[in-house]
């Protein structure tokens, strides 16, 4: 955890934001602050300690494999932005990467 | 003749058919009403909701039925997904959308008679401490209309303080039911992670977001949580062990219950007359019959660097779904790329699109180790902590928020906004069941009582013993029948 | 990792690696309780968790799980005593959360080798990396003219497909040719229908393939520059695209080039490929472990439970035991396993007649030509595998013609019947009877003079004409072994 500058633009891509330049400089500046403030968990000698995803101790929650009732087609396409009969309609999608 | 104004008095009466649900609802529907002029609580009242729901409680009674919570009007958090009504996280991006189903927690307290009377204000995706994080309205404190209520559940708390519902949800991540009860002198249960269903709630951070009550005392929030837990086949993190009824036999005194003091929760930070009511609120829980006993919680100081990191990282992935393709906000652009980007941008507040960069960056490639992966670690030794100092006491004891409610715009820099979270982030990384109960008063420069809360907090999944000890605290100090608030129903 | 050398292009040996996408059967999807089943009506088979509804959570699917497994024991994987879900980051239109729920570094099974034969019964091994869970994604219909992605001008989406079971196989790079990259997908195939755990339709979009290709000197151990190759909607795309590849990596190298790690796509119409996407562009997916969901665990009993339910001979070793036991070419051996119910069929024929050669010649000759023709399977037709054990016996003990077993079958297969009693009441057996035979013959020479004279010239095709002239008088039941001996002798003493 060396300090460094945060790309902010670069994540800001990744998160699909468009920030505006005053949001870019105010952002960037209040990231690098709180990332300072993180840094001191680089003090904790935390090489042998096993990582927490969750504090609960459950294993092996699954279902049953049992069809249950689907959402009625109209609520779904009048609850979309944009529908065209049975579909929802999205702006045209540019290559691989969206 | 004057309706009661508790939950279990509620629904007492309704069973034994002296009051309608229906006069409980009209009632409640009134009290919104007037005070929401002042205190801005709800973001969507629900009356016809209310309505249908009090006729269809008091149909049901009439046949003989016994609802735990018949006719009690209930308040919910606008992070509760409740079928056919708008459903906002306080965000723009969803200011519009209908929910299409229900949320188990409120599908539970529904089926048990409650009846639903409003959807309350929030920070925006539950992201706050003031509720001043809301796109979409302005909640003011009971007790003083120029603080704020606290956050991310605001509404709900303030609601509840104001007497207009006598039991509401919130939800809590990192201190979002417990702080806001504090500041508007109510009680604020967030129960073990794992112990109420999560379906329907809308995530902020998966791994620590948890439902509660708020209510005007114990007995009550115990009775809503009684009926919420319990494992729930929609949300593979609920536990399997059936929640034991909390709210029946809570004991008067505090004999035999040790209660543990951390070393690193000293007052010595607060202000004197704020320390002042901490002091006294320890004094009572051993005139009471407790033994106060120091433990030692050496990780806990590094609580929120790593909530700070867990909860945004869960967060960047958990709001990636709001793109303005299947519901909500759509800012339409040429392309698919733009459209996110735009839709993303207009449809999120500042504190949001911060905590969204913060977790994309502290999940990004190259980072992921030193970031998140840290944090995870971290919160082992958290955890670790509070199981060594569960072996020396049955419930935790430590202020709620360092402070009193704070003024409008006091927290204009972001971090010190965090440090609101100081005493209740711990407990949410590992999971405890925490809950904030009213332990005395400051005064404002005009005069105006403020409240304060205890936090009290359990091990793992060992609600009764902890709603048991705060039950036995506010029937021996009975705080909140000191002061009312400045606007109260 | 074949056992036989590869033919390889101007002293380059590919090395190729394959990743497939398998739809699981499951009668549910994924997280969900949503049918899973393909070709519904557009968005029909949707609820708030596989649209991906804000406060909407996953659940898994035990029976997907279990199919994971099994798919995994098939091959000797390693299933994993414990594993987790994890979530893969980012964005597209037809991915509801914008993030999907995958395995990363603990996926249910690790390891394994699949086993393939080349048509000329060269055998093969390719290691399996890991197979592990996903959950699908919808389906965008461009709105464009030409049916692509760039230059529509909007998208249609239909989220049935969201959700739906998929596992992951990953391989090793010990592929070396297109036909065995072939010869892995098929095996793949074979077991999972043969296990039940998906109907794998490539044309269905069931089973997804993408191949790493790179290409080295030969004699080289090290890797050469790969390149991912996306969109092979056939086996025969996959072969073609592979082929294609190589020889593009080879032309680049020999002319002094080099080739660049990127996606490139596969134009079935242009029968090349072209770029997609590079290195730089590469996704940084920001895989964390789900919060939604809690590890998958299973004992040591569990998986041998798990290994002693499954099939006892899966397609794959039966494939492996017609080849290397019993002798049949690997080409006949695959479309017997590959033909659904057709090796059962077989299996109960053979019993019965006790001549497994001449038992495969009908059923992958005669009985195979009706039931393509006819689209009813082998094994649902009016033939029984009794009745062709009936025919067999017939014909090898030289009671029938094998043009009246011929027409045996396709009487047969449109009417049903016992070929024994069909051919004792209509008279169908072979006519030995020297006097019968010498008799047609003569009929035949004498309404023929020109051929004759023909055979008598040396012209020896003309034989066959006459024994064909004599079969057709007899109707086919003369022994034509004893008509051409007639027909010589005849012949020459003229």
């Amino acid at each position: 955890m060396a300090s460094e500058q945060i790309n902010i633009a670069h994540v800001a891509q990744l998160a699909r934001l468009a920030l505006t330049p005053d949001e870019t400089i105010r952002f960037g500046k209040q990231l690098g602050s709180l990332l300072e403030h993180v840094r001191v968990l680089q003090s904790l000698p935390l090489d042998d300690v096993p990582a927490t995803a969750q504090v609960i101790p459950s294993r092996n929650e699954m279902r049953e494999d049992d069809v249950r009732p689907s959402l009625r087609r109209e609520v779904v396409l009048a609850g979309a932005p944009v529908s065209e009969g049975v579909y929802i309609r999205v702006p045209r999608i540019l290559g691989e990467d969206a | 003749m004057s309706l009661p104004t508790t939950a279990r008095a509620i629904a007492d009466a309704v069973c034994r058919r002296e009051h309608s649900a229906v006069a409980f609802a009209e009632a409640a529907l009134d009290a919104l009403q007037r005070t929401e002029p002042k205190i801005g609580a709800f973001l969507t009242p629900l009356p016809d909701l209310a309505r249908a729901a009090a006729v269809h409680v008091d149909r049901a009674i009439a046949q003989g039925r016994h609802l735990p919570l018949a006719g009690v009007p209930i308040a919910l958090k606008d992070n509760l997904c409740v079928e056919g009504t708008r459903t906002t996280c306080g965000s723009r991006i969803l200011e519009n959308w209908v929910a299409p189903y229900t949320a188990t927690a409120v599908e539970r307290l529904l089926a048990a008679g409650a009846v639903p009377i409003g959807k309350t204000n929030l920070d925006e995706f539950a992201m706050g401490s003031s509720c001043e994080n809301s796109a979409l309205g302005v909640t003011c404190n009971p007790w003083d209309a120029g603080r704020v209520p606290g956050g991310s559940s605001g509404g709900s708390a303030a609601a509840v303080a104001a007497g207009v519902a006598p039991l509401s949800l919130g939800s809590d991540t990192g201190g979002s039911i417990r702080e806001p009860a504090a500041f508007c002198g109510i009680v604020g249960f967030k129960p073990s992670y794992g112990r109420i269903s999560r379906y329907g709630l809308i995530a902020f951070a998966s791994s620590l977001d948890q439902i509660g009550p708020f209510a005007r005392n114990v007995e009550d929030a115990a009775l809503a949580y009684d009926i919420m837990a319990g494992k729930d086949p929609h949300d593979a993190t609920t536990v399997d062990q059936s929640a034991e009824a909390t709210a029946a036999a809570l004991p008067e005194d505090l004999r035999g219950v040790r209660v543990g003091i951390a070393r690193e929760f000293d007052l010595k930070e607060l202000d004197s007359n704020v320390r002042a009511v901490y002091e006294q609120a320890y004094r009572d829980l051993e005139r009471l019959g407790a033994e106060l006993v120091e433990v030692k919680l050496p990780s806990a100081e590094y609580g929120l660097a790593t909530y700070y990191l867990i909860a945004p990282a869960e967060a960047s992935s958990n709001l990636a779904r709001f793109d303005g393709v299947r519901y909500g906000l759509r800012v339409e652009g040429r392309d698919m790329r733009e459209t996110y980007d735009r839709t993303r941008a207009a449809g999120f507040g500042a504190e949001v699109k911060r905590r969204i960069l913060i977790g994309t960056y502290a999940l990004s490639s190259g980072y992921y180790d030193a970031y998140y992966v840290r944090a995870q670690k971290a919160r082992t030794l958290i955890s670790a902590d509070f199981a060594r100092a569960f072996e020396r006491c049955d419930v935790l004891a430590c202020p709620a928020a360092s402070s009193p409610a704070f003024a409008f715009k006091a927290k204009a820099d972001p971090y010190s906004m965090y440090l609101m979270d100081y005493y209740t982030i711990p407990m949410s990384l590992a999971g405890l069941p925490s809950l904030s109960v009213p332990c005395g008063y400051v005064s404002t420069e005009g005069g105006k009582p403020l409240p304060l809360g205890l936090e009290l907090t359990g091990s793992l999944f060992a609600e009764r013993k902890l709603l048991a000890a705060a039950h036995a605290y506010e029937r021996g100090t009975r705080h909140i029948e000191r002061h009312r608030p400045e606007v109260f129903a | 990792m074949s056992s036989t050398t590869i033919p390889t292009i101007e002293g380059y040996e590919a090395v190729i690696g394959i990743e497939c996408h398998v739809e699981l059967t499951t009668r549910s999807k994924m997280f969900c309780g949503c049918a899973n089943i393909f070709g519904a009506e557009p968005n029909t088979n949707v609820c708030p968790v596989c649209l991906g509804m804000p406060g909407s959570l996953p659940v898994p699917n035990r029976a997907a799980i279990e199919k994971i497994v099994l798919a995994g024991l098939a091959f000797g994987g390693k299933i994993a005593s414990f594993s987790k879900f994890d979530r893969k980051n980012y964005f597209y239109p037809d991915m509801p959360k914008n993030y999907q729920i995958s395995q990363y570094d603990l996926p249910f099974v690790q390891g394994g080798v699949v086993t393939y034969w080349l048509p000329d019964g060269t055998r093969g091994t390719c290691r399996l990396t890991r197979i592990h869970m996903e959950e699908d994604t919808g389906k965008s219909v461009h709105a464009s003219q030409d049916g692509r992605i760039a230059g529509s001008t909007s998208s249609l989406l239909d989220f049935n497909r969201a959700g739906v079971p998929l596992m992951e196989c990953v391989s090793e790079p010990d592929i070396r040719s297109a036909a065995e990259a072939v010869a892995f997908l098929e095996a793949l195939r074979r077991t999972f229908v043969g296990l039940g755990v998906s109907d794998v339709k490539m044309e269905e979009g069931s089973l997804r393939c993408d191949a790493n290709v790179s290409i080295r000197p030969c004699g080289s151990t090290e890797f050469g520059t790969k390149a991912e190759i996306k969109n092979m909607n056939s086996f025969r795309s996959v072969h073609r695209a592979i082929e294609s590849e190589i020889a593009r990596q080879v032309d680049l190298i020999t002319r002094g080039e080099r080739v660049i790690q990127e996606t490139r796509g596969w134009d079935e119409a242009a029968g090349r490929t072209h770029t997609m996407r590079s290195k730089e562009q590469a996704h940084d997916y920001r895989y964390f472990p789900d919060p939604d969901l809690v590890p998958i665990t299973f004992t040591d009993e569990q998986i041998a439970a798990f290994r002693a339910s499954s099939l006892s001979i899966p397609p794959q070793q039966r494939l492996e035991r017609l080849i290397e036991e019993d002798g049949i070419s690997a080409v006949q051996a695959h479309q017997l396993v590959d033909t659904p119910g057709l090796v059962a069929y077989y299996d109960t024929a053979v019993e019965r007649s006790g001549r497994p050669q001449a038992t495969l010649n009908f059923v992958l000759g005669d009985l195979a030509r009706l039931a393509n023709e006819s689209g009813t399977p082998v094994a649902a037709s009016r033939v029984t595998p009794e009745a062709i054990a009936e025919i067999v016996g017939l014909s090898e003990s030289g009671k029938i013609t094998s043009k009246t077993g011929k027409e045996l079958i396709t009487r047969l297969w449109n009417e049903g019947g016992s070929p024994t009693e069909i051919v004792e009441r209509e008279g169908l057996a072979q006519e030995n009877d020297a006097g019968v035979i010498e008799e047609l013959v003569r009929e035949v020479l004498a309404a023929q003079p020109k051929s004759v004279a023909d055979v008598r010239a040396g012209n020896k095709n003309v034989l066959r004409f006459l024994v064909g002239q004599v079969m057709k008088a007899s109707r086919g039941k003369a022994n034509p072994v004893l008509v051409e001996e007639r027909l010589r002798s005849l012949i020459a003493q003229e």
